[in-house]
This record gives C-alpha cells, sequence and structure tokens, in this order.
C-alpha cells in the first residue's frame, strides 16, 4: 500500500516539476523525458508482446495435446495366445478379429504374422484353397503357405511389401506370447531375428 | 368494391403491418434498392447483377446449386441428428432404423444424395470458373477461398463417410486415414519423421502422430466415430459457412460476377 503510494506520486512530480519551471527548462528537460518515457513504454510494449505471444503459444499448445487421447481403450498391444500344443499345422485365425494376428504353425515352430495389408491397412481375408491372403480393399495378395520364408511375402496387387510379423516367446507357463510392439520385417531382412520365430 | 379498399386501407395502416413493412410498395428503382437493403434476408444478394452474371450458359449456376446443396444437407443432417447416436453400440442400428422405422425414411436419401452432388457441383463450379479465367485479378483471392471451400466440402464427405459404421464406412476411413501416417514429420511414416527421434526412441510413432490425432486411436474404433461425427456437424460446418459468407462477400466486393471474356 505504501509502495503503491509513492509509486503514484512520483510519476506526477515529475511532470508537475516541469510544469512549475521556466519555458526555457521545459524545452530543455522535454527531449531527455521523452526519451526516457519512449524507451520505458518500449520496453514494456515489448514485454506485452513476448508475454501475449507465449500466453497464445502456450494456450494453442495446450488445445493441440487436448487432442491426444491419454487413456484408449483399445485390446493390448501383447497378449497370451494359448499352449503350442492348442495349434495344428497351417494358419490359425483365432485371435484375428480381437487382435489381428495370424499365428502360424510351421514343421519347425511359431510366427505371428499381422493381419494388417501393408497397402493401406484393410485386413486381409484368408482363402484356404488359394493359400493366400487376400485383401478386399484393393486385391493385394501374400502367400499363405510355403513355409517360414514364403508365407506373407506379397505377391499381387499393390501392397509394395510383405506382411508384418511380431515378436512371439514361451511365457514361464509355457504360453505363447505374442508382442505386437515389436515388429520384424521381411524387406528389412529382420525375418531371420530369432524373436520372430518360436521354435519349438 | 370499397368495403374491400376499406379494409385493405385499415390493415396497411394498422400498426403491425407498418411495423413489418416500413416502406410501401417500392415503385421507383431507388425505393427498390432501398427495400432490398434494408431487408436482413434481401440484401444477402446484390442489389444489381449483370446480365452475363444471371445467364446460366456463363455462370451454370453452380456455385448457386452448390450453396443450395448445402442449406439442403444442414438441414436434413440437423434432422438426422434428432435419430442418430454416433456410439460403436448405436450408430449402425440408427442409420439402418432412419431407412425402415423412422417416418419420412427417406430423409438419410435426401442427405446422401446432396451430399454426393455437392461434391459433383463443387468441382463442375471450380472448373467454369477456371474455363471463364474469372480467377484473374482481382478475384485472386477468391480464387484460394474456393480452394478452401473445395477442402472443407471434401473433408465433410470423408468424415460423413465413417458415420453409418458399417464395413465400408470403417475400411474407406482407415484406408484414407492411414495416409496420414505419411504426412511429412507429423506421420510416422512420413519423410521427416525418423530425424525426430533421440537415439534409439522415435519421437513420432504409432501412438502419437498425426493419425493417432485425427482417429483418437491406433485404428479406426469408436474414439474416430465420435471425433468425425463432431467434426462432421459442428466444426466443419461453422468453418464451411463462415467462409461461404467470405466467398460470396468478395464476388460483390471484386465487381460482382465476372463478365464474358
Ligand atoms: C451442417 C451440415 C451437416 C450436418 C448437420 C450433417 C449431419 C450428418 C449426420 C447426422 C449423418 C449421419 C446419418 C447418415 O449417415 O445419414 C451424416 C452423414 C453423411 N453426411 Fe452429413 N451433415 C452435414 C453436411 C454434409 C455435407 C456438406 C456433406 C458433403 C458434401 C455431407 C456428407 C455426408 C455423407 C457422405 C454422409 C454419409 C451418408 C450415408 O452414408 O448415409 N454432409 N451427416
Ligand atoms: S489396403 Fe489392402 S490392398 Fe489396399
Amino acid at each position: 500500500m505504501a509502495d503503491d503510494a509513492t509509486a503514484k506520486n512520483v510519476i506526477p512530480t515529475g511532470s508537475a516539476g516541469a510544469g512549475g519551471k521556466s519555458p526555457e527548462a521545459v524545452k530543455a528537460a522535454a527531449p531527455a523525458a521523452t526519451r526516457r518515457s519512449f524507451l520505458a513504454s518500449m520496453s514494456w510494449l515489448g514485454l506485452g508482446w513476448v508475454a501475449f505471444t507465449a500466453g497464445t503459444g502456450a494456450a494453442l499448445t495446450a488445445l493441440g495435446r487436448f487432442m491426444f487421447p491419454n487413456v484408449l481403450f483399445e485390446p493390448p498391444q501383447s497378449f497370451k495366445a494359448g499352449l503350442p500344443n492348442e495349434y495344428s499345422l497351417g494358419v490359425d485365425e483365432r485371435w484375428k478379429e480381437k487382435y489381428r494376428v495370424w499365428i502360424i504353425r510351421t514343421e519347425e515352430g511359431f510366427f505371428a504374422l499381422s493381419g494388417e495389408c501393408t497397402h493401406l491397412g484393410c485386413t486381409p481375408n484368408y482363402f484356404t484353397s488359394e493359400a493366400k491372403f487376400k485383401c478386399p480393399c484393393h486385391g493385394s495378395g501374400f502367400y499363405a503357405a510355403g513355409g517360414k520364408e514364403k508365407i506373407g511375402i506379397n505377391f499381387e496387387g499393390p501392397a509394395p511389401r510383405p506382411l508384418e510379423r511380431f515378436r512371439i516367446a514361451l511365457t514361464d507357463d509355457g504360453q505363447i506370447v505374442v508382442d505386437k510392439s515389436q515388429k520384424f520385417q521381411q524387406e528389412k531382412g529382420e525375418w531371420i531375428d530369432p524373436e520372430s520365430f518360436l521354435k519349438i | 368494391m370499397s368495403k374491400i379498399k376499406d379494409f385493405q386501407e385499415y390493415v396497411s395502416k394498422s400498426q403491425v403491418w407498418r411495423s413489418i413493412f416500413r416502406v410501401g410498395v417500392p415503385t421507383t428503382d431507388r425505393k427498390r434498392a432501398l427495400a432490398v437493403l434494408g431487408n436482413v434476408f434481401l440484401h444477402l444478394h446484390p442489389v444489381k447483377v449483370r446480365t452475363s452474371g444471371i445467364r446460366l450458359k456463363y455462370t451454370w449456376c453452380m456455385g448457386g446449386i452448390s450453396f443450395f446443396l448445402f442449406l439442403v444437407l444442414s438441414l436434413t443432417g440437423l434432422l438426422l441428428m434428432f435419430y442418430y447416436r454416433p456410439t460403436g453400440e448405436y450408430a449402425y442400428p440408427d442409420i439402418v432404423d432412419l431407412g425402415e422405422q423412422v417416418s419420412l425414411g427417406l430423409m438419410r436419401e435426401l442427405h446422401r444424395w446432396a451430399a454426393h452432388l455437392m461434391v459433383i457441383t463443387v468441382w463442375l463450379h471450380m472448373f467454369r470458373v477456371f474455363m471463364t479465367g474469372s480467377y484473374k485479378p482481382p478475384r485472386e483471392f477468391n480464387w484460394g477461398v474456393g480452394v478452401l471451400l473445395l477442402i472443407f466440402t471434401l473433408l465433410l464427405s470423408f468424415t460423413g463417410y465413417l458415420l453409418p459404421w458399417d464395413q465400408l464406412a470403417i475400411w474407406a476411413i482407415t484406408v484414407g486415414g492411414n495416409m496420414a501416417r505419411a504426412t511429412p514429420f507429423a506421420g510416422y511414416e512420413g519423410p521427416g519423421a525418423s530425424l525426430l527421434s533421440i537415439g534409439d526412441i522415435r519421437l513420432v510413432h504409432a501412438g502419437d502422430d498425426a493419425r493417432f490425432a485425427l482417429l483418437g486411436g491406433r485404428f479406426v474404433g469408436t474414439n474416430a466415430l465420435l471425433r468425425f461425427y463432431v467434426l462432421h456437424c459442428v466444426g466443419i460446418p461453422i468453418v464451411a459457412g463462415a467462409l461461404m459468407a467470405v466467398h460470396f462477400w468478395r464476388v460483390r466486393k471484386d465487381g460482382g460476377i465476372s463478365g464474358p471474356l
């Protein structure tokens, strides 16, 4: 309060003082006062703009962040797929609807093939008789037989690369576990990675 | 005869009548112009239009038809909103009910056909403007506004596409949404996105890129449905409406509809 009062007093004193002086003195004092007040007003103006820009930027950033949900009601990225002896040789579709994954058993073991078309992301259908995965959206085809090197390779339609595979392993209780957060791409030579294949 | 005249006189002198029609029947051009300017609905249309501006051969009336269709879509869309619930559980059954259980089951058809038509007429309007050279100064700015209007029309179509929540809708938006993966820097498969990483950690990935923000998730689910619904029924129509106001305003400020070359 006391500070306020002094601050209020300070400003008028300057101009009142100038008013009391002779006209010459006012002329002489005026440029100095103008420069000082000009600089002061400039720095306040600058500060104001900086604060305004920062505030607007922060608000827009917060607004953008608002559009990214923190909690998703989606199936988890990793799931247990049961015991190996529950699977017979070939393509198994039991997890396709929920997790979009085919578990494929070959003579040597298991791998998890992604059900997401590498063209623009539809889910291909599995056709047993033709031994292929065929995408309903634009007709991409992927081999569904021919061993672990061949299954999932694209051979027709616009898909630019083979279907991806996911990390597959055994849990302590002997179940197969699939982790979709780690993927293996054939065109990057990742299908030879031991984590992409479960030897049984 | 005079009884009727008396009655007419009585009505037209009454306070109610005069509060609505402040001036009498405009008999001169000046009064007609003032009547147009003094009415909120009539003033939306210019007082004077060049003859070439109303020649169907010149404009095809494509812009006008596009605007008319936008009004039809707003009205029918508003009516659809009384029955349609944008959730995974209800969206598809509500769409079926709109055709089978709701009286006047063609409301959805009207909305759908008008939507398809609007996309076509907007393109044709643009084609006409191009062919008549009407994008040239002073109308370059309005061409720019028009490009935005085209984009928002297509976005309305795209967001509306998901709402029936059937297989076609879900996979079409899956395909369309996946294009956002290729956004430069902001999409996780886009050019430059891999540069935005700290050591091995990618800053832009499937869980935080442009597509994720669009869909509200890693794939087309109920979050995406709700997002598209809000954008379709509120967000985009408001922006498009505002742009249309600017568009029509500029047509007048740029000297009315351009003349034949
Ligand atoms: C204020 C304006 C609008 C509102 C309130 C609105 C509202 C709605 C609602 C509630 C639906 C879901 C019901 C249904 O699918 O039939 C819908 C669907 C749709 N809307 Fe709109 N809409 C508007 C404008 C537009 C415009 C301008 C376009 C395109 C140019 C458009 C294109 C579509 C499409 C393609 C569908 C899917 C129709 C279908 O498959 O049945 N809408 N709209
Ligand atoms: S999304 Fe599978 S072929 Fe296009």
